[in-house]
């Protein structure tokens, strides 16, 4: 196909740059059909998002489970593979926590049997270990049954689902009535420390810091994530030169399954208290789209995240003060997202090529 | 069989077929879609937003028809983003689709807020085709309960399996799927046929959206569709991208969900909420056991004879060139 000579032969930064003024103007369209003001949603939003010490408690609790997720995504996206599991991942680790939560402290106890804090710690462990079985799963679908890693991923997405809407109506149910809010919640002492009166718990903002900590050291710095991304680049070639191929992957999904399990069980003692049918909050396909964003370089991960998440929150205020729906913060995230691949594509090919 | 029985059974099979017509009309699309060498995995997006789109379209001009066609359109031009991000730009055309199936949800639920259980108009029900409903057995079954979206499917299967093993324009669309560089070499335009057959595929994953909105689950509501377009995108994978065996895997979804119906008023026990993702689980199940190896080397018990004839049932390989860009140099 042809290029009109115009728009080829710039500075790649240029259709970056363009794309993203687009996706600005689509997002102000959209709004703007709904039947508001784009500025005074806007306006609301960020109000919405950091308003009062609540509200930026609400963001913080957001994205620390984000920040694992999107964490342990990047292990399995340098190592070429999608996956759309993360959602699954989250969900056993919290069931696998809640699990732990009624052994230690069992219906019609007066307290738990473990000191508390032990209690939290062992949760978030088990939590942490029930998703690395569901992400390796996923992998071994994957690499020993040849199944692609998307279906293999959403397929088990529903699996945990299921489990998670069983336990909750069958044998976890809350005494009386089961109900969609979830099972009955914990005793106050097995939930975890907050900042203050928000929902901001130190600890879980520390692991997701953590966690993203590690990360860059390990992509930037290790053997380890120079042979995964190899795998990922090319896997065929990477086996060829000696990189334990399945090895490989298999331990990207190890370290994703663990880093959404320990998100999942932080949801469970941080955030709700109790195992609820949506436990993930759709937290992992908001990873996905966060390390598509940053193009799998974990050192933007931060920003982008915190954003993320302020939109999310800030969309909370659209149903009270205008009657609009909370999903345009799906809205701007998907837009966002896609035009920066398309950017990314048209800075690829029309951009100009160094040495031009 | 009782005649009572015979008659339930009947009510099973029929609500199995009305169940799965909309699934039908996604699993086709995005079997041509992915014939020609493309994947369009925003099926889950953009089968919401065109349930809600139609849904929209036909209460405002009180024409359900015009809610189809408006459907249609908003499928194509969805499959334009992703074409043009996969064929033109040569970007994961996965990323691409993923982000496109979320972002669509979303829309969907955003502007469709104001028409959330309103009602709405629907497709006319039950359209009994004179004559073949008087056939036995295949007649109540296939010819008498349902309405004419129900028969447009059939029509759909039928037209999309000639086309694509009796025609010569499904011999190429084959090929720009299988061997681009010889379809190329040979005067085909895989980059025109690849944007055509995208986007045809995505304007029926828009009709099946409107079929939901419209028809057999009328009305729109917040994640109306939800897990629809996932299953529709293992089905294909299932039917081994054949339109007759995509086509049974859809009814057998829709046998599953009828099913499940039927187990509830049986087991009332049970929540509810077990019966609505049990089909999908199952057909994931499924799927894993048919598209890995592990039925391969169970299959090395049988006789070599049986074995062949097994494999070449329930085998089939993607499109050779299936979600790679075309490299016209």
């Amino acid at each position: 196909m042809t290029t009109p000579a115009r728009i080829a032969g710039l500075p790649p930064a240029f259709y970056r740059v363009g794309a993203f003024v687009i996706s600005l103007i689509f997002i102000a369209l959209i709004v703007l059909i709904s039947g508001a003001s784009p500025v005074t949603v806007i306006g609301s939003m960020v109000g919405g998002a950091f308003g009062n010490a609540d509200q930026i408690g609400r963001v913080i609790a957001t994205l620390s489970p984000l920040l694992l997720c999107a964490a342990g995504l990047v292990y399995t996206f340098n190592a070429g593979l999608y996956n759309l599991g993360v959602e699954g991942q989250i969900t056993f680790g919290a069931i696998a926590a809640t699990w732990l939560l009624r052994v230690v402290y069992p219906e019609g106890a007066t307290a738990s049997l473990l000191p508390p804090p032990l209690a939290i710690a062992l949760a978030i462990v088990v939590g942490g270990i029930g998703g690395v079985l569901w992400g390796l799963l996923a992998g071994a679908l994957h690499v020993y049954g040849r199944i692609s890693e998307i279906f293999a991923g959403l397929g088990l997405n529903f699996a945990a689902t299921g489990i998670a809407i069983y336990l909750i109506f069958g044998p976890w149910k809350r005494p009386g009535v089961a109900s969609l809010s979830g099972t009955q919640p914990f005793d106050e002492s097995l939930w975890l420390g907050t900042f203050g009166n928000t929902e901001a718990t130190p600890v879980a903002l520390g692991l997701g810091l953590l966690a993203l900590a590690f990360t860059i050291i390990v992509m930037r710095n290790t053997y380890f994530g120079l042979r995964l991304r190899a795998v990922g680049r090319n896997l065929r070639a990477a086996y060829v030169l000696g990189v334990p191929a399945r090895r490989q992957l298999l331990s990207a999904f190890f370290i994703c399954g663990l880093f959404a399990g320990v998100a999942g069980a932080l949801q469970v003692v941080g955030m709700f208290h109790r195992l609820i049918p949506n436990i993930s909050s759709n937290l992992g396909f908001l990873g996905l789209l966060v390390v598509m964003l940053v193009n799998f370089d974990p050192l933007w991960i931060l920003p982008v995240a915190f954003f993320f998440s302020a939109l999310n929150i800030g969309s909370l205020q659209l149903p009270l003060s205008f009657g609009l729906e909370s999903s345009l913060a799906g809205v701007i995230q998907g837009l966002l997202v896609l035009f920066a691949l398309i950017g990314h594509g048209l800075a690829q090919k029309y951009g100009r090529k160094p040495g031009e | 069989m009782t005649a009572m029985e015979s008659g339930s059974l009947l009510v099973i099979l029929a609500t199995a077929i009305a169940f799965a017509t909309p699934l039908v009309f996604a699993c086709i699309g995005e079997t041509i879609t992915e014939r020609a060498g493309v994947i369009n995995l925003s099926a889950e997006g953009t089968i919401m937003l065109c349930a809600m789109v139609g849904f929209v379209a036909a209460k405002v001009t009180d024409n359900v028809w015009v809610g189809f066609v408006a459907a249609a359109i908003i499928g194509a031009l969805i499959a334009l983003i992703v074409a043009y991000g996969a064929i033109t730009l040569k970007q994961s055309q996965i990323a691409i689709g993923f982000v496109l199936a979320l972002l669509c949800s979303d829309l969907s639920a955003y502007l469709g807020n104001p028409y959330v259980r309103v009602p709405g108009p629907t497709v006319p029900p039950r359209f009994p085709i004179p004559i073949l409903q008087d056939i036995p057995l295949i007649g109540p079954l296939f010819f008498r309960e349902g309405d004419i979206l129900v028969y447009a499917g059939y029509l759909l299967i039928i037209a999309a399996w000639f086309y694509f093993y009796r025609t010569r324009g499904g011999l190429t669309l084959r090929a720009i799927g299988e061997q681009p560089a010889a379809a190329f070499a040979r005067g085909h335009n895989v980059i025109a046929l690849r944007y055509a057959y995208t986007m045809i595929g995505g304007a029926l994953m828009g009709i099946a959206g409107a079929a939901f909105s419209l028809d057999f689950k009328a009305g729109w509501s917040y994640r109306h569709t939800a897990g629809y377009g996932w299953i529709a995108l293992a089905i294909v994978i299932f039917g081994g991208w054949n339109p007759l065996r995509v086509a049974l895997g859809a009814y057998l979804f829709g046998v599953l969900q009828s099913l499940a119906s039927v187990v509830q008023s049986a087991i009332p026990d049970l929540p509810t909420q077990m019966f609505t993702v049990a089909p999908f689980v199952l057909m994931i199940l499924v799927l894993v056991l048919t598209s890995s190896d592990w039925l391969d080397r169970l299959l090395n018990y049988l006789p070599v004879n049986a074995r062949r004839a097994f494999l070449r049932a329930i085998h089939a390989a993607p499109p050779a060139a299936l979600g790679r860009p075309f490299e016209q140099d």
